[in-house]
């Protein structure tokens, strides 16, 4: 079903974005940005259940939130592997939250005309806060780019590590391209030109350099993964596993 | 960390009409980081509508020696004390 396989690879994208933040939370170089980095995890899991939910309706077999979240296995995992890369450093997770923020903004911008209803009210609130994650991340890339020697090479490294998982963002899928064409979900290509100028304005004040991509690292929208999301899967599912159908 | 990364206090406006107060402080590197931190720190529950940052430094505080010369002598001038007369319900906050 496309529609629900884009549906879920857009929470998915969402769902370990978040997790991954949240990861910081208790090792954050400072009180603020351990409070920040969560507050950024909590608005993209908050953007994932609403599609989780919405997808296992439109699926109509029962499936929860819960039961997509918990329940699947990596190789049914659909996000992009930028999402999933390893946290690193905080230049690292930086420059992954303006990379993906970057793009994401202007696709619920674009989302607040789809034909869906729920797709309609997600955009509404996530372009707020997309163009916020915008702000706060890019402002500590241009303060890592244009900082210190080492805050410099930091981010410098991030952003050789980072790139060949940018173009992947622009792929859309068998499904994607369904939901697409019936007006449900932008077209993930128009939005390159803006994420090129979103990405350009802040790494000429970071004094960065955008490298061109080798090659372009894909994958993730075919359930094929780095051996990461095995073990951020196994350590966000354990508890529901172990205690199938637990609540709060 | 200091050298790097000042003292701010941070004051926000719970709603329109009404004025800043002080919530607390944080650290930042300068008045935009200071900003989001505030926002992140201090509004994460619908606290405000505005934020002000201030370098703490900027702030001149009254002397805790002098508390006693400054404050005291108001205590027994009750008159100035608005408790006089019945405030109309209409006119909202003072």
């Amino acid at each position: 079903m496309a529609v629900f396989d884009a549906l879920l690879e857009l929470a998915d994208d969402h769902l370990i974005l978040g997790h991954r933040l949240s990861e910081w939370c208790g090792h954050a170089p400072m009180l603020e940005e351990d409070l920040a980095m969560p507050n950024m995890g909590l608005d993209l899991i908050g953007t994932a259940r609403t599609l989780y939910d919405h997808a296992g309706k439109l699926e109509g077999k029962g499936r929860s939130e819960d039961d997509l979240a918990y329940l699947r296995g990596e190789r049914e995992y659909r996000n992009c592997l930028l999402v999933e890369r390893p946290n690193e450093d905080f230049a690292h997770t930086m420059l992954r939250q303006f990379y993906f923020a970057a793009f994401m903004r202007p696709y619920w911008l674009a989302a607040l005309n789809s034909t869906d209803e729920v797709v309609r009210g997600v955009a509404g609130k996530a372009e707020k806060e997309m163009a916020y994650h915008i702000r706060h991340a890019g402002e500590w890339v241009i303060r890592l780019g244009d900082g210190t020697e080492e805050s410099a090479a930091r981010i410098r490294d991030a952003v050789e590590a980072l790139h060949i998982y940018v173009d992947e963002l622009f792929d859309s899928s068998d499904a994607a391209q369904e939901a697409e064409a019936a007006g449900l979900l932008p077209v993930r290509a128009d939005l390159r030109a803006t994420w090129d100028r979103t990405v350009a304005e802040v790494f000429a004040e970071a004094l960065l350099e955008q490298p061109t991509a080798a090659y372009a690292q894909r994958g993730g929208r075919q359930g094929i993964h780095n051996e990461t999301l095995g073990h951020l899967l196994a350590e966000m599912q354990v508890v529901h596993r172990a205690h199938p159908g637990a609540r709060w | 960390m200091t050298a790097t990364t000042p003292l701010w206090e941070v004051f926000i406006r719970p709603r329109n009409g009404l004025a800043h107060k002080h919530v607390g402080s944080l650290h930042a590197a300068d008045e935009v980081m200071a900003l989001q931190a505030a926002r992140d720190v201090y509004t994460r529950r619908g606290e405000g509508n505005s934020i002000w940052v201030v370098p703490s430094a900027a702030i001149t505080a009254s002397d805790p020696d002098q508390t006693a010369e400054n404050f005291e002598p108001t205590a027994d001038k009750i008159y100035r004390h608005p408790t006089f007369y019945e405030i109309p319900d209409e006119v909202g906050h003072m």
